[in-house]
């Protein structure tokens, strides 16, 4: 059996990202995911697996180098905090237009500007509605636990691979921070440059005799073949759309009421709904655990029984836009959120869901 | 069995570490955990907290607003704290440095003097152990045998030889800790 550790979220982003057989990481520090960079230092990955860790000079060196690093097939990633990822914008623009394939990693805290260090979810639309310029996507995923933090690297770099899509795992600083019990995956040997050449056609490797260059850019200055590649990629968002969401229900099946929350503050809702429940008051908890690909279809088959849905964020209001879509008018949708870094308690949930019944 | 704990002091005081050796020791007792420390500002030169749940099942909120237990290291942390304890619960603190002690009748408070204990010990980077160890007496949640075993997993090797030490403190705090 697997050894059971205790370690922080960010702690499991690091030790995951080397044993999945990462290729690289580069990142700067900033609270509240300096560990993440903190761990892959002292665990010195190079001398063991041949992984690069890299502090680069600035967000916007580091996004570049998970471009460069992406561009030749590699498997590479980068971790920031709000300020930071707001910087790396234009290189994930840049590597959407590409179709390079990578992880990113935001553990949120409160903006905008510089904020403060402690918890937020304020980069949902950020993340779910392109930080950057131009129609893109990134396929999103939102931890609640540490054990997530771990297993969603691996699941990260898979997604990103199989569709060409950067992946950005959501999390926050309170799953970031916060030390749980975690099961790490096993050791996965880097690919071999024969692996890569077969499993990434695409990558810039270098040119051979036998097949045409390679060029990794996102310019074309052709608008017809720019409008055709942009076809291209739309239609491998409408597959991700088609085939990947993922979400989690609690205590759905019989609910009169529906909670939708996502990361930390989902976990302080799953508490408010058990308290609510044993006052006797049926409502569930849905958790959408890829925040683009969104699961608004369950919540439209929910929006058919529930009398209202009610979001928690730890910000101004942002998910609660795509619950609305989502319902179309069926059921009201109601939000609340604490913004700056605060994180509410249970009890306020509950207090702020009372209102409305 | 679920028990929601604060442990809050001044930064310094091995309050994190505290609660680290006790999730650890949740842990090799197969004990669902979570360990969430206040990381912004009052760990920068103020106060320092730390959340710990040790439970059978599994753990929704990491967050909490009240705690069964609240283990008060200074008066600041007195002050915010008192009132978050559940009716019935315990607060236990030690009365070094607090000028205006708990006044609440419905929840059980005792004292643990570690400060003035740990300095005739001839060694204050006991100090959070002696508190530790009054906790355990009061609430034995887990074993002494496991916070040692999760001591050894906590400290870097080259710090074992302190374990005998602080399992002298953990006795300590056992033996001295007081009904206020």
């Amino acid at each position: 059996m697997e050894e059971v550790q205790l370690m922080k979220g960010n702690e499991a982003v690091a030790h995951a990202a080397i044993r999945c057989g990462s290729d690289g990481y580069f990142g700067y520090p900033i609270t509240p995911q300096s560990e993440i960079m903190e761990t892959l230092m002292a665990e010195r990955p190079w001398e063991t697996t041949g992984m690069v860790v890299l502090q680069a000079e600035s967000e916007v060196a580091s996004i570049y180098m998970v471009f460069g690093g992406a561009a030749t097939g590699k498997k590479v990633l980068t971790t920031s905090s709000s300020p930071g990822v707001s910087l790396m914008q234009e290189g994930i623009s840049f590597a959407c237009g590409a179709d390079l394939p990578c992880l990113l990693v935001n553990v949120m805290r409160g903006g905008p500007g510089l904020g403060t260090i402690q918890p937020s979810q304020s980069d949902y639309f950020q993340s779910v509605k392109g930080g950057g310029h131009g129609d893109y996507k990134l396929i999103t995923l939102a931890p609640a636990s540490v054990q997530e933090m771990a297993d969603f690297v691996e699941l990260g770099f898979q997604l990103s691979f199989k569709y060409r899509i950067p992946c950005m795992m959501l999390s926050d600083g309170v799953i970031g921070q916060m030390m749980e019990k975690v099961v790490l995956p096993p050791f996965k040997p880097r690919r071999t440059q024969e692996e890569l050449l077969e499993q990434c056609p695409w990558a810039a490797t270098g040119k051979t005799e036998d097949r045409e260059r390679i060029v990794i850019t996102s310019l074309d200055l052709d608008p017809y073949r720019m409008e055709k590649k942009n076809e291209e990629r739309q239609s491998r968002y409408r597959l991700v759309e088609a085939t990947e969401v993922r979400y989690e229900e609690f205590m759905c099946t019989d609910a009169d009421y529906l909670i939708v929350a996502f990361g930390s503050a989902a976990r302080i809702c799953q508490n408010a709904v058990e308290s609510l429940r044993a006052e006797g008051i049926k409502v569930g908890l849905l958790r959408p655990i890829t925040l683009w690909p969104f699961p608004g279809k369950i919540l439209a088959k929910y929006a058919e029984k529930v009398r209202f849905m009610l979001t928690v964020e730890l910000n101004a209001g942002q998910m609660v836009e795509d619950v609305r879509l989502s319902v179309n008018g069926k059921v009201p949708v109601y939000h609340y959120g604490r913004m700056g870094g605060i994180v509410p308690t249970p009890e306020e949930v509950s207090t702020a869901f009372n209102k409305y019944l | 069995m679920k028990e929601e704990i604060i442990i809050a002091g001044f930064g310094g005081q091995g309050v994190l570490s505290m609660g680290k050796i006790l999730a650890y020791a949740g842990l090799i007792s197969e004990k669902e955990v979570t360990w969430m420390p206040a990381y912004g500002p009052e760990q920068r030169g103020g106060t320092a907290n730390v959340t710990v749940i040790l439970s059978d099942s599994k753990i929704s909120s990491p967050v909490l607003n009240t705690f069964d237990t609240a283990i008060i290291l200074n008066q600041q942390s007195l002050q915010k704290f008192e009132s978050k304890v559940r009716p019935g619960g315990v607060l236990l603190y030690d009365p070094h440095g607090i000028s205006s002690p708990p006044t609440r009748t419905d929840i059980a408070i005792y004292t643990i003097h570690a400060m003035d204990t740990a300095t005739e010990m001839n060694n204050t980077k006991a100090f959070n152990m002696i508190v530790l160890g009054a906790f355990l007496k009061i609430k034995p949640i887990v074993d002494i045998q496991a916070v040692l075993t999760g001591l050894k997993k906590s400290l870097p090797e080259r710090h074992h030889h302190l374990i005998p030490m602080n399992e002298k403190a953990l006795q300590k705090g056992f033996d001295v800790v007081q009904k206020a």
